[in-house]
């Protein structure tokens, strides 16, 4: 059963289902098996993403980030468990709100800031801004600003994994980030039904927010189960809560384990709540305060750092000096992303293709236009 | 007279549609209780109800798809598609469906169906929230494509969009959202077929439509201090094109350039300049020019506006002009 998993109050008591971890959600002590580093290696990653996320909504106000930016402010204890069950050799695809993923994922916070910012320093140059960050030596292979539009590529990096070799604990595998509402659109049918067929070694993980931008899950999904999507495709789903990092990593870990040993694919929902609004423009006028309040609540990070504490693992010095240390980390990011340039114009067409391509026009304003409209100068002279 | 923005003016429309219509129904991502991104639809759904005023699922090929079924039962849906490159997704739908069922059904079926799409730049957003698609609509048999450029067209445009038989792709520019005009709501529009002379000049004719119409028109004011006298034409129907209005403007003043914010390659530019060459030939003093975006990707917001056409990028093709 699905305990202590936040949800609206109409929401049906789910049963079991194919594959479904008895023991998910209940808050838990950590246990004497877990690594006192490690946990506290949690906590200081979810205290980075909550400190990054915070203060680029307030860069993002002053103008410092430009387009649009989706923050992960709720999701962090999600983040940090499915990040804790990847290896480095795994590949990580995810949607526009990735920023707490790459940071999770190894990225240097100054590139990742420096991205926001639109600047040459960042992630992608940037050329890819806060929805397209990309990293091919962490195998974060996007940042997809559409929604649903990681699904298919993420299979077809796991069936070049599936071509490549023969399943077993030392194969590689997939994880594909997606939201909520992403399981309504076109793409996650034909992902899942692929990755089923083809037995393909892909973990897709829905961080189920509870909102598709303004509209609930429940309004927008005929199963809002959406673990239980999986058994139109026999894929096994599971259903998590997303405020529990170590919760979301066994899960993480046990499907990741058999996408790796069996090629089989799974289905992961981490339930959490998004606190701010859709993207940092968005005043969130959909919800009551009370229901604001009720999910402010469940908040994962002081409910991490207060169990890691009652466990023994943290007191309140090192929590502190943990904070402490994010937060310079990040207001050292947002300073080298500040004095970071933009990049130059002359860039502008850079990568738009792999290889030089011949009597491609790649002019700019003051160049001499294309053939076919003769400048002025060789008018003259004619 | 009424004051209102671009997009009140679009809201109003759609209201008047639906009241005079009750077959009219408004669908899309987050429309009904959110008012939509740019609260275009903002509280239709609380006056007519969730029935009409539909938030449906993240599934923009579903939007389409059962906007069809509707109108081939005869509804009317306006369809909104949250941002310019969220349409894709719904190309199908829209090209091998929308766009050729009244011809397999010889007419019997009609398919009054508007899709709404905010497009263009401006706002520093990146790809998918920039971009300007129209090209690959205007290609398509069977569409109509249209953009408002602002709040008085946007108002009757809408509502006679509704109103035609025909399936429509509306685009707003969604930078002019916030343009403001005296609108007078009982006053009939201009045909949505029909061009517009939006300032009349003797020197050069700019042709534009949605968001670069108004650039244009900054364009011959900056021109007239150099005693240059341009005219602009707001095209307000992508396809069919208002050719007449098109000739009649070059052949009296020989020069043409097309303003677009999409790539000039094989852009809405392109078929004007040859549509204008082949009609004017004679007339013309210079080679029809195009001003647009460059051939890459939509650049994030840093580089954006060395992207957009401008003011200056405008007056550069009018000076070329001369040259001949």
């Amino acid at each position: 059963m699905v305990a202590n998993t936040p949800g609206p109050a109409s929401s049906p008591e789910p049963g079991p289902a194919h594959g479904a971890r008895s023991d998910v959600g209940a808050v838990r002590p950590p246990g004497a098996s877990e690594d006192a580093e490690v946990l506290r290696g949690y906590y200081r990653q979810m205290a980075l993403i909550r400190a990054f996320e915070l203060r680029s909504a307030e860069m993002y106000a002053r103008a410092k980030i430009g387009g649009y930016c989706h923050l992960n402010l709720g999701e962090e204890a999600t983040v940090v468990g499915l990040m804790a069950a990847l290896r480095p050799s795994d590949y990580l695809f995810a949607g526009y709100r990735v920023h707490g993923y790459a940071l999770a994922r190894g990225a240097e916070p100054g590139r990742v800031m420096a991205e926001l910012f639109g600047r040459v320093t960042g992630m992608s140059g940037g050329r890819g801004g806060s929805m397209h960050l990309f990293d091919a030596g962490l195998r974060l292979l996007g940042g997809y600003g559409i929604v649903g539009g990681q699904l298919p590529p993420a299979t077809g990096a796991a069936l070049a994994i599936a071509y490549r070799g023969a399943p077993g604990p030392d194969s590689e595998a997939v994880m594909c980030l997606l939201g909520d509402g992403t399981t309504n659109i076109g793409a996650f049918h034909e992902a899942l039904n692929l990755a089923a067929v083809w037995r393909l070694p892909i973990v897709y993980a829905i961080v189920n927010n509870q909102l598709g931008m303004g509209t609930p899950v429940e309004a927008a999904s005929g199963e809002p189960e959406l673990f239980r999507r999986g058994c139109s495709y026999r894929i096994p789903g599971e259903r998590v809560d997303g405020n529990d990092v170590l919760a979301v990593r066994d899960a993480a870990l046990a499907l990741m384990e058999s996408a790796r040993e069996e090629h089989r694919p799974g289905l992961l929902e981490a339930v959490s709540y998004r606190i701010r609004g859709h993207s940092v423009v968005d005043p969130a006028r959909y919800r009551s305060a009370e229901e604001t309040q009720r999910v402010r609540d469940l908040d994962p990070l002081p409910a991490f750092r207060a169990r890691l504490i009652e466990g023994g693992v943290l007191d309140q010095e090192t929590a502190a000096r943990i904070d402490d240390e994010t937060e310079r980390t990040v207001t050292a990011a947002i300073e080298f992303a500040d004095t970071s340039p933009p990049p130059p114009v002359d860039t502008l067409f850079d990568g738009v293709y792999a290889t030089p391509v011949p009597n491609v026009f790649t002019g700019l304003p003051g160049d001499p236009p294309p053939d076919g409209q003769t400048t002025v100068t060789t008018l003259g002279e004619s | 007279m009424t004051t209102l923005t671009l997009g009140k003016a679009l809201n109003a429309g759609m209201r008047r549609a639906m009241e005079s219509d009750p077959k009219v129904l408004v669908m899309g991502e987050d429309v009904g209780k959110l008012g939509g991104v740019f609260r275009v639809t903002d509280g239709l759904q609380k006056d007519f109800g969730e029935d009409r005023v539909i938030d449906t699922p993240l599934a923009e090929s579903g939007i389409i798809g059962t906007a069809i079924g509707l109108a081939l039962r005869g509804y009317r849906p306006i369809c909104e598609i949250q941002f310019d490159g969220f349409v894709f997704p719904a190309a199908d739908q829209i090209i091998t469906q929308l766009a050729k069922m009244p011809l397999r059904s010889l007419g019997a079926l009609k398919l009054p169906v508007v899709v709404r799409i905010p497009c263009g730049g401006g706002i520093g957003a990146v790809e998918h929230h920039s971009e300007s698609p129209e090209a690959y609509f205007t290609h398509t048999s069977g569409l109509r494509v249209v953009a408002c450029s602002n709040p008085v067209d946007a108002y009757t445009m809408i509502q006679d969009a509704v109103r035609c038989d025909d399936p429509i792709i509306f685009f707003e520019p969604k930078r002019r959202y916030w343009d403001k005009a005296d609108i007078d709501l009982d006053a009939p529009g201009l045909p949505l077929d029909r061009a517009r002379v939006v300032r009349p000049g003797r020197d050069v004719t700019l042709v534009a439509y949605g968001p670069m119409v108004k650039t244009c028109l900054e364009a011959a004011a900056a021109a007239e201090e150099d005693g240059r006298d341009l005219e602009v034409i707001d095209l307000r129907s992508l396809n069919p094109l208002d050719m007449a209005v098109l000739e009649e403007s070059v052949q009296r003043t020989g020069r043409c350039v097309v303003v677009h914010e999409a790539p000039i390659f094989t852009g809405l530019g392109a078929e004007v300049a040859a549509r204008v060459s082949e009609r004017c030939f004679y007339h013309l003093e210079s080679p029809v020019l195009r001003v647009g975006g460059f051939s890459t990707p939509y650049p994030p917001s840093r580089l954006e506006e060395y992207y957009l056409p401008d003011l200056d990028r405008v007056l550069d093709a009018v000076d070329r002009t001369f040259a001949y």
